[in-house]
């Protein structure tokens, strides 16, 4: 995979060339680090963690500790399972996350990768509030191929739109069904339990099999919050990281992922259809610390 | 991670050990940077501005300025604040409008931003002005982003112009040119330009967007970014402002609970105001940008900044002085006292006040039992007394009572009781004042001053007075009372019951003498 605008190799370029290991080069590592939003306390975790290892075997070479970083972030984001699970049918897929991370979008990416491996997918526009949300969605599901429920009326109840989306799909015998629900944040706890009941209503007919929680690239150390709110409230099964083909880093899903053990499954990277894929933790980490 | 905590329990931490010093050391005061420089981190404010800042906090905490009124970590903390607040609101401005022709405003941000949202309030916001908007989807990139600023402009009332159906088909170039003839032909006085979601990284979207500048030559050029955003907002900022060379920055999603270190790093990197907040869904949450807010929101710090300024109003020393003169010359009446209770309502909960006290946490079991509801009660019984009586207590007869009893939703026992205790608690404090007055100032390490643990002492009586023992002898009944009320807020043993001894006999005590004298300050009352 070429190197990507997102990696840190900008921010580490120069740093691992320096002959020797020396205080310079911590200082710049935890420059870069906390540039690429892992956070304070993170970027001091893994310097420690680096800081003994170098002490332990003894490295003096920085290309060895550029190595050793890739190793701890690719052992970090490998301690989860990203594989997603849709082997129910039809499989549930209800998609929740912030205002303006990427949902709809992501929705249109996903149907697409779907029917690419010749599943058949409906989607559901739940996004009953914002404007013109059901219009994006239904472009993006032509787009990709797939069907679309459509809410009956303006403001519609987004959890009726949901079970009427598995209602379709069971009687029309659809693989995969995912729902778009409006952002919300997650310190409205009123919209988060609207998730809650979404997430019940459908429950009714069909066992959810995942729960994906979108994550802007972009964002800073609130992205831990989002993650343990929406875990709470609409019990995130995965996580998908968007935005990754800007300048941000996202080093904070690490931190997500750590903090609370939900897997990152998928990885947006652009605003084409084809611009979505899996999670692997040894190419992320690799186009991390090129 | 372990959760650290906000900042402020993290410098109340730093700060225990400095509150006794006079002046910080330049230990103390890395100590405290580096606290700064964390919370900072965590608030997402971009390394580069973070380094900087804290290398101009740290200078300033080792300068000679000193505020007199606080002690050494208040100073930093207050360092800090001013510090933020320079950068956020240093160049706090309005909306510029066109002198001739209309006045054309253009959006610009990242992908999900709040762009197309945003359009929507600015219209409502300018309508409500008394001007008339109009709307131009110069957005064709994002599927339905044009039918979503159709929606928005019905709800704001504003005319939106939308030549193109979007998804990928159009020139937005062209339509934001054509869209100033249009404005100018139906006399709109204001031009919106919505443009699509770009990256800092995508040249060509971006030489788009500074297309579409050249084009329709904008009066503002709004640059919209999420409070959510992380370290990238810097690099993000630093391609818009050199692609679209943008006015002003708008902050959205405010209403989050994101700390929007954002603000800080794209205000101070690029030098261009902040101009508006975004707060919410609906097209009346948008505000303008308050900077002092906003600084307190990214340290986090919001309740010990609050305390400082509290505490500097509600008790500075000239009041306390001239309290203390109306005691000595008799003439102080229940209106002063009502004056001070209301003084002490305005802080807020008194329990809160309390709470934010450094250190008064671990008093939180006193705090519990303390009853608010009692002021209430009082203030409501003196509010139903006439001025007259007020200033003349002796006026109060039985049928007056009567009357202030019904009036305050009380019974004549307790108008009794507030009376009685405020009169020999006058009477009191008279001695104590003519006596003990002239060396409390300078007794407070806060640098508050002695008169309010004199005043306190004399609430003390009052609200204590009701319960327990009493002496025969006026000023000696109180004096016990007082101790009592010392002993009972406090937990801690004092041999004398005047302000001036409460405060130095607990300044003996742990946890330290001001901790103590403030809550006495506090429950004394």
């Amino acid at each position: 995979m070429a190197e990507r605008s997102w990696s840190l190799g900008g921010a580490l370029r120069g740093l691992f060339t320096t002959p020797v290991v020396d205080d310079e080069m911590w200082d710049d590592l935890e420059a870069a680090l906390i540039g690429a939003d892992f956070g304070p306390d993170l970027t001091d975790e893994i310097l420690d963690h680096l800081r003994s290892e170098v002490e332990r075997l003894r490295i003096t070479d920085p290309a060895d500790v550029k190595r050793l970083l890739r190793e701890t972030i690719e052992e970090r984001l490998a301690a989860h399972d990203p594989t997603l699970r849709l082997s129910e049918r039809p499989a549930v897929v209800l998609v929740v996350g912030v205002n303006g991370v990427g949902k709809t979008t992501t929705i249109g990416k996903f149907a697409k990768f779907l029917t690419g491996y010749q599943r058949s997918v409906v989607v559901g526009a739940a996004d009953t509030f914002r404007a013109a949300a059901v219009d994006q969605l239904a472009t993006w599901a032509e787009r990709a191929g797939a069907a679309v429920v459509r809410p009956q009326q303006q403001g519609q109840d987004p959890a009726s739109v949901a079970y009427q989306t598995v209602e379709r799909a069971i009687a029309d015998g659809t693989d995969i069904a995912i729902i778009d629900t409006a952002g919300r944040l997650q310190t409205k706890a009123g919209l988060m339990d609207e998730l809650a009941k979404v997430r019940r209503v459908v429950e009714k007919l069909a066992p959810i099999a995942e729960v994906l929680l979108v994550l802007d690239g972009t964002t800073g150390q609130n992205g831990v919050a989002q993650a343990q709110a929406f875990i709470e409230h609409a019990g995130v099964t995965g996580l998908v990281i968007t935005k990754l083909d800007g300048s941000a880093k996202g080093g904070f899903v690490l931190r997500v992922q750590q903090q609370t053990g939900i897997p990152i499954k998928l990885i947006g990277q652009g605003e084409g259809i084809g611009d979505l894929t899996g999670f692997t933790p040894h190419v992320f980490a690799q186009s991390l610390v090129p | 991670m372990a959760t650290f905590g906000t900042l402020s329990d993290r410098l109340t931490q730093t700060f225990s050990a400095l509150r006794t010093k006079g002046k910080l050391s330049p230990a103390d005061v890395d100590g405290t940077v580096r606290e700064i420089r964390r919370a900072l981190l965590d608030a997402d404010v971009a390394l580069p501005v973070v380094k900087d800042f804290t290398a101009r906090v740290r200078e300033r905490a080792l300068g000679d300025e000193v505020n007199k009124a606080l002690n050494p970590a208040q100073q930093v903390v207050k360092i800090v604040n001013d510090e933020l607040v320079t950068i956020l609101g240093g160049e706090q401005r309005r909306l510029q409008f066109a002198k001739s022709g209309p006045t054309v405003i253009m959006l610009a941000g990242l992908q999900g931003a709040g762009k197309t949202t945003l359009a929507g309030k600015l219209a409502k916001w300018l309508k409500n002005d008394g001007h008339t908007p109009m709307l131009v989807a110069a957005d064709l990139q994002r599927p339905n982003a044009v039918q979503q600023l159709q929606v928005v402009g019905e709800q704001a009332g504003a005319t939106v112009y939308a030549p193109e159906p979007g998804n990928g088909v159009g020139d937005p170039v062209r339509v934001a040119k054509d869209a100033m003839k249009v404005a100018v032909d139906k006399q709109h006085d204001v031009v919106i330009v919505d443009t699509a979601g770009r990256l800092g990284v995508d040249a060509e979207l971006m030489n788009q967007a500074s297309n579409i500048r050249k084009a329709i030559d904008p009066d503002e050029v709004l640059f919209v970014i999420d409070a959510m955003i992380g370290q990238d907002a810097v690099a993000t900022a630093q391609a818009f402002q050199e692609g679209v060379d943008f006015t002003g920055v708008v902050l959205s999603k405010l209403d989050g609970d994101a700390r929007g270190g954002a603000a800080l790093s794209v205000a101070s990197v690029t030098g261009r105001p902040i101009m508006f907040a975004s707060t919410g869904e609906s097209l009346d949450d948008f505000e303008p940008f308050y900077p002092d807010r906003m600084a307190s929101r990214i340290l986090d710090l919001g309740d010990i900044l609050t305390l400082i300024e509290q505490a500097q109003k509600a008790f500075d020393e000239d009041q306390a002085r001239k309290t203390a003169e109306k005691f000595a010359t008799d003439s102080f009446t229940l209106e002063d006292f009502l004056e001070q209770m209301q003084q002490l309502k305005n802080m807020g909960s008194i329990k809160g006040m309390l709470g934010m006290l450094p250190g008064a946490r671990g008093m939180k079991e006193q705090l519990d039992n303390f009853d608010e509801s009692e002021l209430t009660r009082t203030e409501a019984i003196i509010r139903s007394m006439t001025p007259a009586e007020r200033r003349m207590p002796k006026l109060l007869n039985g049928s007056r009572r009567l009357r202030i009893a019904k009036g305050s939703g009380t019974t004549v026992t307790e108008v009794n009781q507030l009376v009685m205790r405020f009169e020999q608690a006058a009477k009191m404090m008279k001695t104590v004042a003519k006596g003990g007055m002239p060396q409390i100032p300078g007794m407070g390490p806060l640098g508050m001053g002695g008169g309010p643990g004199a005043r306190s002492a004399r609430k003390a009586q009052k609200k204590k007075g009701k319960t327990g023992s009493r002496s025969g002898n006026p000023a000696k009944r109180a004096a016990e009372e007082a101790a009592k009320a010392h002993g009972g807020a406090t937990g801690a043993p004092t041999g004398s019951g005047f302000g001036l001894g409460g405060g130095a006999s607990a300044g003996g005590q742990a946890p330290t003498p001001e901790e103590l004298e403030a809550l006495q300050k506090f429950l004394g009352r």
